[in-house]
């Protein structure tokens, strides 16, 4: 199962969890699942730009990109730049 | 009031323009003649990418009123080619890629010009306190350095 | 088309990539012909001008611009009604997540002013002279109120609050009063408890940095035209022609496609052109007057009123043990805003350890607003202030436990698997590459003399990807027009250009490539994040590519062969099997009788840009009489992926560097005790001159990018993450004090150095 792991401030939202095994296949069903999931997080996943990072590479905005078996998954900030 | 009618030669050519006493020759050459190579980054002198020359001098063309040019010789980066001939200080610059945004590039162009008339052989630091008065942010001065003093050779050569 | 698994180029033998052949657009720049944003005259144009809020933080009771209005010559006046009012929410803008309750507030302040400076109203009339005469006929009614201006003090219970609706986000649970602290956030893993107790040496330091401004030489400045159906177009100097069409639609209540955005040269941005300033006003002016409005910033309104970067107070904690392994890192961030929330503390917490492998690690940041100019982003946006803090105190762990500072650094770098502060596994990275290309270099072996010093510092930046178009036409010719979306700051055009003559397989003349406008392609995010060889040069490549499939499938025809037998060779098409070749221009010539004009697309969101690593050496020498620090020796080294164009890496590299050296020794805004900036022109907001600073010596590592065909990475940002704690470091060597204030100016070198010799 893919894990999703998770900071510290974003643990408490979760009930205390580092770490969350998901069954998710892209990054739009995972985002659904942890909103239904856990309403606490859900206004981060809105009010705030994530970025998705899928064993290491980051993901910005892409609703469609997969998640795999074994994935290990961060949600982190979104990077802008200058 | 009404304007005051300036004639003046720039880059070679006489010029006439309309302009209130209190326009700067930067906002004359920008505005009236619509010469725009020359830029303005402050207004009050301290950046150079304004640099003309006025009666062979470098100057801050925003430190000069407009109406103060009449009758004098004034020469802009538009002059530093001849025809398709680009100035050695012009190609030397494209080709250390001396240039990033280019905002800055006219201003230390009339400069450089105007340091090696005065002196055809600098070391590297007469052409850094040469130009000091030209703010660059881009590229840190150093393709700029020697991007002059190659030019510098191939004038002296020619 | 969007495919995930871009196909790699395995070639080794690149002829055009790598090499330094002069720029296309080079000849406008090096005339005066290229057109930045003021350099544009159009018939019926008016003057736009704004007035701007002289009070750090005022209420606004009431704006009276009758007798402005009534003025001959004016043409139109506004103030926020003109505006759209947008709630306060994070909505989607192009890519961004912007608060547009914000936005509109600060391109024109509606209850308060919040910084002097702050837009107020603005005005169009016939004349740059009538247009300054309304600004002064504009009466506003302020009640001033007390002001805050330092990141400690406005967290504190009791600073004068500028948001009344501001409740710290990241804090459970929420607070119950406003306070001036927008957000709080956290990252790290691990037991720092655990880490610290292993330590054999800690070091634990506070610092502090000044807010410096991106220093662009060119002022922000557009020309906005609105037809009287309400179809508008503008001309302005931006980083996101796509970006500044977003938001201007947003602030005025327009569809995005009635609103067609170019973008001129741009005189610099480093991030301070990736937001709009004047545009909406232009177009609001230019919206009632039904006439072309043109606006551009003076140098001391782009100080009073446009984003310089935060300000910040950083605490940093590190262990170690004596055989140079870190057990613990620990940082805490407070970051100015300025007057609305935004500040780049998330990204500076996330990259402030980054260069290093660490087991226990916690970075907390806060971002605070304050009474000054909201915050743009400013080269590697937060991550220069963090590393200043944590390479200090990295050297001086390595002086602790008696070990050089490279091999410290080399002992703890992060590499590919390395797991970063925030979160994910890192891919392959350059950084030890660049710690033993220092080591080696002939800087690091260069002598000492008395009152001379010599800091290492190293630096990260992520870079990013994200949504990017290009297009490519085949003319009948043979020759090759590319359109892209991203905006040429330094050097893009000659690069994208040789990416694709590589592709294509011919000469570099036959190709041209120009910054479309809006209209022309799908939308692009802004030229930022280190983003454009990678992303632009991804769509680039992948339109080359489509273009090779139709020469091939053209080339299939005419020879009545399958498609799969012709092969696209040095911009030939192929067919081995009979000897036969095809030019790219002969095919181009019959492209109408083969099937149409041939024209590549990219519509991509990219992905996979990774991460730029750099180590800088500097050698300072003090004047112990004066407090003057000269730099004598300066080295980059950084990882570039590929350094398709090297001169233009270098050219980043290098002037990356000066600028962290003006935020090192010289820049810094000055306030009065009322709020007001006292050194807003480049006089006394000096940086550096070209007297100030030797040449900048730059290695180039190339560690590939696996996800971009020619290897690269974005090379923009990093190098102004180092130099300030080299700096710092160097000047620690040289004179035994411990530097811990930016900027290190001469007054504050004198006194501590004169500290230090009476202690």
């Amino acid at each position: 199962m893919a894990r999703l792991i998770l900071s510290g401030p974003l643990q408490k939202l979760v009930g205390g969890h580092a770490e969350l095994q998901i069954d998710a296949r892209d990054v739009k069903q995972l985002l659904r699942m942890l909103s239904e999931r856990y309403p606490a997080l859900a206004p981060h996943l809105q009010s705030d730009a994530y970025a998705i990072a899928i064993d290491g590479e980051i993901f910005q905005d892409i609703w469609f990109a997969p998640i795999g078996p074994d994935s290990e998954v961060h949600l982190i900030p979104a990077i802008r730049g200058g | 009031m009404a304007k005051q009618h300036v004639t003046t030669t720039v880059n070679g050519d006489t010029a006439e323009f309309l302009c209130e006493t209190e326009q700067t020759l930067l906002d004359v050459l920008r505005d009236e003649l619509f010469l725009t190579g020359s830029k303005e980054g402050c207004a009050s002198g301290d950046c150079g990418a304004c640099s003309v020359m006025l009666d062979g001098r470098l100057v801050c063309s925003c430190l000069v009123l407009g109406v103060e040019v009449a009758g004098r010789k004034v020469e802009t980066i538009e002059g530093m080619a001849s025809g398709d001939a680009l100035h050695p200080l012009q190609q030397k610059f494209l080709e250390h890629a001396a240039l990033q945004c280019g905002i800055c590039t006219p201003g230390f162009l009339v400069a450089a010009k105007a340091l090696l008339e005065k002196k055809s052989n600098p070391t590297e630091t007469e052409v850094r306190y040469g130009l000091a008065g030209n703010l660059c942010r881009c590229t840190g001065y150093d393709k700029i350095v020697r991007a002059v003093l190659d030019a510098a050779a191939v004038m002296r050569s020619a | 088309m969007n495919d995930m698994t871009f196909p790699k180029l395995a070639r080794q033998d690149l002829k055009i990539v790598g090499t330094r052949p002069l720029r296309p657009d080079g000849v406008d720049k090096v005339t005066g012909r290229a057109k930045f944003g003021a350099d544009i005259h159009v018939p019926n144009m008016l003057i736009g001008k704004v007035l701007r809020s002289p009070h750090a933080h005022a209420r606004i009771k009431s704006i009276d611009v009758s007798r402005a209005q009534a003025l001959r010559g004016v043409k139109a006046v506004i103030t926020a009604a003109d505006l759209c009012d947008l709630p306060s929410e994070f909505i989607p803008a192009g890519e961004m997540m912007v608060n547009f309750k914000d936005m509109t507030r600060n391109v024109l302040a509606r209850e308060k002013a919040l910084y002097e400076g702050h837009a107020v109203a603005a005005v169009a009339a016939v004349s740059e002279a009538v247009a300054a005469q309304a600004l002064t006929l504009i009466d506003v009614q302020y009640d001033v109120l007390p002001h805050v201006m330092d990141v400690v003090e406005a967290m504190q219970d009791g600073a004068p609050l500028l948001h009344d609706d501001m409740f710290t986000i990241g804090v459970e649970p929420r607070p119950a009063k406003a306070s001036n602290i927008a957000k709080r956030v956290e990252f790290g893993f691990g037991d720092l408890a655990a880490g610290f107790a292993r330590a054999d040496v800690i070091v634990e330091r506070e610092f502090t940095t000044k807010p410096v401004h991106q220093g662009y030489i060119e002022p922000h400045a557009c020309l906005a035209s609105v037809s009287e159906d309400g179809q508008a177009e503008l001309w302005c100097t931006t980083q996101g022609q796509f970006i500044v069409r977003a938001f201007c639609a947003k602030l005025l209540g327009m569809d995005v496609s009635r609103l067609r955005v170019t973008a001129s040269e741009i005189g610099g941005g480093f991030g301070g052109k990736t937001v709009v300033y004047l545009e909406p006003l232009a177009l609001a002016l230019s919206r009632i007057a039904c006439r072309p409005v043109k606006m551009t910033m003076s140098r001391t309104d782009v100080f009073r009123a446009s984003g310089p970067t935060s300000g910040a107070k950083i605490w940093v904690k590190v262990g170690a043990t004596r055989d140079g392994r870190i057990t613990a890192a620990d940082a805490l961030l407070k970051y100015q805003a300025g007057a609305f929330q935004g500040s780049p503390v998330q990204p500076g917490a996330m990259c402030a350890f980054a260069p290093y492998d660490l087991e226990n690690v916690r970075i907390v940041g806060f971002d605070v607003v304050v009474n000054r100019p909201k915050v743009a982003a400013y080269r590697a946006p937060g991550g220069p202030i963090a590393e200043f803090a944590v390479e200090s105190v990295i050297d001086e762990v390595a002086l602790g436990i008696g070990m050089d500072p490279i091999e410290f650094r080399l002992k703890n770098a992060a590499r590919e698997g390395t797991r970063a502060p925030y979160g994910p596994k890192l891919g392959p990275i350059g950084l030890v590459q660049t710690l033993e290309a220092a080591r080696a270099h002939a800087h690091y072996r260069a002598p000492l003399k008395a009152n001379q010093g010599r800091g290492v510092a190293s630096g990260f930046w992520f870079n990013i990807g994200g949504e990017t178009c290009a297009a490519m036409n085949l003319g009948e010719d043979g020759s090759v027009a590319i359109v892209i979306g991203t905006p040429d700051i330094g050097g893009s055009r000659a690069s994208l250009s040789m990416m694709a003559a590589e592709e294509l397989g011919i000469p570099l003349q036959q190709v041209s490539a120009i910054n479309g406008d809006t209209s022309s392609l799908g939308f692009n995010f802004l030229t930022g994040g280190s983003r454009v060889t990678y992303s632009s040069g991804m769509a680039v490549v992948e339109a080359a590519r489509d273009v090779i499939r139709q020469l091939r499938e053209r080339a299939a025809k005419i020879w009545e062969v399958t498609v799969e037998e012709v092969e696209w060779v040095e911009g030939h098409a192929r067919l081995s099997a009979k000897g036969k070749t095809l030019s790219l221009a002969e095919l181009a010539r019959t492209a109408g009788k083969t099937g149409g004009p041939i024209s590549g697309n990219a519509a991509l969101n990219v992905t996979g840009a990774g991460p730029s690593l750099a180590t800088h050496l500097v050698d300072v020498e003090v004047d112990p009489e004066t407090g003057k620090v000269t730099i004598l020796r300066y080295t980059a080294i950084q990882d570039a992926g590929k350094a398709v164009h090297p001169s233009y890496v270098e050219g980043q590299m290098q002037g990356g560097a000066v600028q962290g050296i003006g935020w090192a020794l010289n820049e810094e805004y000055i306030y009065d005790d009322k709020g007001r900036m006292e050194n807003a022109g480049f006089l006394d907001y000096r940086i550096p001159v070209c007297s100030d600073v030797p040449m900048i010596d730059t290695v180039i590592v190339e560690v590939p990018n696996p996800r971009h065909p020619y290897g690269v990475r974005g090379v923009g940002e990093t190098p102004i993450v180092p130099p300030m704690a080299a700096i710092a470091n160097a000047l620690s060597h040289a004179t035994g004090v411990r530097f811990t204030e930016l900027p290190m100016s001469p007054p504050r070198v004198l006194a501590a150095i004169d500290a230090h010799r009476g202690a």
